[in-house]
């Protein structure tokens, strides 16, 4: 309307008017096939990535279904004050952090090691068939996986058995709060160290050859090859990967908590995410489990901004 | 160039592969375990469950009660369902966006971009997710609510815009001189030169949806629906194999329902065991192209 009103005033405005105009229409004409393709594209992340995050309003909100979100009653902060000054609170800060600590510190140097002791198999076939074999359960359902879990720890499993040959308790191990954690963590490891591993398997490839040839001239041997040629080869990997890892502090892998915890492990095992899960469809309390959800993600990303910003300052890498 | 290797660095060697041996050792067992087991004799293997290397005696007895149990079967139904559609939908839609990623002279490029970026880094989480496609969409209890959210992952379309970038521009704009129109010129240029990348996106997204079960827990409500891995997470996690055992006689049925699980655990992945290997070789290229070039 605005333009069309400036248009009338002025020849110059009339031109810039139509050319603008033109420009659209020709735009949109000559790429018409393209905006064909984006439609279903556009309806994608509008529907089931944007429509969701607009939905997010409802933690601010007392969402009723029979209402709607726009009729139903602003609540201001009412879910998250709620929620920090639960009885849940700490317990969930603790395990979410705790589970998300020994992830670190053990499951992400892991595949790190790995790679590296890949790396010095001189045998092309046997290489190989290792990685082959470690890829494998990667692919394997969790579900699968966790029933696996459940089986071998149980008072008369496999592993169980094993354990008690060298002095370890003839108990339900899954079931003990104890050793929850401990089994989350390590069964991770084993699922995720080999397929963790290709990606720095790829960095390590990408690291100039002659850079070795002229430290073995120099003298240097493997280990000392190692640490002055291959970590710092693989230095930005490695930074890129952690900054990821610590943008998913507070999002354990709630799939996982979900099929192996219970009312037993409940103490040292429900997560943020799995208590999302609970309250939100088992209790239909949406305001409220949105609410903790979007502090999950919002810490989340305030952690990855602060994880990239120390990374490009002390290593010079970053994700962004 | 003959390179003196250290009496040390030998044995480093040898130790790394003695290490090497252990961990595939470590990886495949627990699989040898269950496949072990499901072939066992059911009674005799509540005895003796130690470290077993062969079956405890030979039956085919859980493998006749898994293949008869109807919620193995129409799991089996829905989950190749959803991985025949779903992932076809996927490929789809992952390729059209990552080829108007490509488009310079497409003017959305840059929005659409930064769209698909900012969803990698935040979303809206699980509960009004579940909202949006539950009850506004009123996808509840439909395998379209398994099938349409999530039909394009960013990280792959990523990973596939990077390869369609490689494609010569020549190619293209002989195509167009002919005459073809940039829809032509997605399904006769850029997807013709990109099969590998195809199918490494088959895989990824088949292999995704094969293993999927969270998402069925949250939308689907009609047992009879549900996918495979649903109906597995009630045998092997909530131990449920009543039903299975109901033909046997009652004294049977506490053995049974033992072994059941371990044939219940090779019937839902042999397929995934059986193309692993050719598969394999597919997925760490991705991975590769993800990483070097992402």
């Amino acid at each position: 309307m605005k333009a069309t009103i400036t248009a009338n005033n002025t020849g110059t405005d009339l031109r810039k008017h139509f050319s603008l105009k033109t420009k659209v229409k020709n735009e949109l004409w000559q790429n018409r096939y393209l905006y064909l393709l984006a439609i279903p594209v556009i309806a994608y992340y509008v529907l089931f990535c944007y429509l969701p995050m607009f939905g997010l309003v409802i933690a601010f909100k007392q969402y009723e279904l029979g209402k709607g979100i726009m009729e139903s009653q602003w609540v201001g902060l009412k879910y998250f004050q709620e929620f920090f000054g639960g009885i849940y609170f700490g317990r969930l800060m603790r395990n979410t952090l705790l589970i998300s600590f020994y992830s670190i510190l053990f499951g992400f140097p892991a595949p790190i090691i790995f790679a590296l002791l890949m790396n010095e198999l001189r045998q092309r076939r046997f290489k190989k068939v290792v990685q082959t074999v470690t890829y494998l359960p990667h692919f394997i359902s969790l579900v699968v996986i966790c029933g696996m879990i459940v089986d071998f720890l149980a008072s008369d499993g496999v592993l169980t058995r094993m354990l008690t040959v060298f002095g370890g308790q003839k108990t339900n191990y899954v079931g003990d709060a104890r050793y929850f954690r401990a089994i989350y963590v390590i069964s991770d490891i084993w699922q995720g160290i080999g397929w963790g591993s290709i990606i720095y398997l790829a960095a390590l490839a990408g690291i100039d050859q002659q850079l070795y040839e002229a430290a073995v001239i120099d003298g240097a041997g493997r280990w000392k090859q190692t640490l002055h040629i291959t970590l710092p080869g693989i230095l930005p990997t490695i930074m890129i990967m952690l900054i990821m890892r610590v943008g998913q502090i507070l999002s354990v892998g709630y799939e996982k908590i979900i099929l192996l915890y219970g009312a037993g492990t409940y103490e040292v095992a429900d997560v943020i995410s799995s208590y999302v899960y609970r309250m939100g469809i088992g209790q239909s309390r949406y305001s409220f489990s949105a609410a903790v959800g979007l502090f999950q993600s919002v810490v989340n990303v305030i952690l990855l901004v602060a994880a990239n910003k120390t990374s490009r300052r002390l290593s010079g890498t970053s994700l962004f | 160039m003959v390179i003196k290797r250290s009496i040390g660095e030998k044995v480093f060697s040898v130790c790394n592969i003695l290490f090497m041996i252990l961990m595939m050792v470590v990886t495949l067992y627990p699989f040898w375990y269950v496949v072990t087991c499901s072939f066992s004799d059911s009674a005799q293997l509540i005895g003796a469950r130690g470290m077993m290397m062969l079956p405890k005696g030979f039956s085919l007895a859980s493998y006749q009660a898994v293949l008869q149990n109807p919620n193995i079967l129409t799991g089996y139904r829905t989950t190749l369902i959803v991985v025949v559609i779903g992932t076809t939908l996927n490929v789809l839609m992952t390729a059209i966006c990552a080829f108007l990623l490509t488009r310079k002279k497409f003017a959305l490029r840059g929005v659409m971009t930064y769209m698909a970026l900012f969803t990698m880094y935040f979303g809206g989480g699980m509960i009004p997710t579940y909202l949006v496609v539950y009850k506004w969409l009123n996808l509840g209890d439909s395998l379209w609510a398994l099938i349409l959210p999530g039909a394009i992952s960013t990280y792959n379309m990523i990973i596939m815009r990077t390869n369609f970038a490689e494609i010569p521009e020549s190619l293209e704009e002989s195509a167009k001189i002919d005459g073809a129109n940039d829809i032509l010129i997605l399904f006769r240029i850029i997807l013709p030169l990109s099969l590998p990348i195809i199918a490494v996106m088959v895989l990824f997204y088949g292999v995704a949806h094969w293993n999927a079960w969270f998402n069925a827990l949250l939308y689907i409500r009609t047992r009879a629906k549900y996918p495979l891995q649903l109906v597995l997470r009630e045998i092997l996690l909530m131990n449920d194999t009543n039903q299975m055992t109901a033909g046997a006689a009652a004294s049977d049925r506490f053995f049974l329902g033992e072994s059941i699980r371990y044939a219940t655990i090779i019937v839902a992945t042999v397929p995934i065991l059986l193309v692993y290997p050719f598969i394999q070789k597919y997925f760490v290229t991705g991975i590769m192209i993800g990483a070097v070039k992402g």
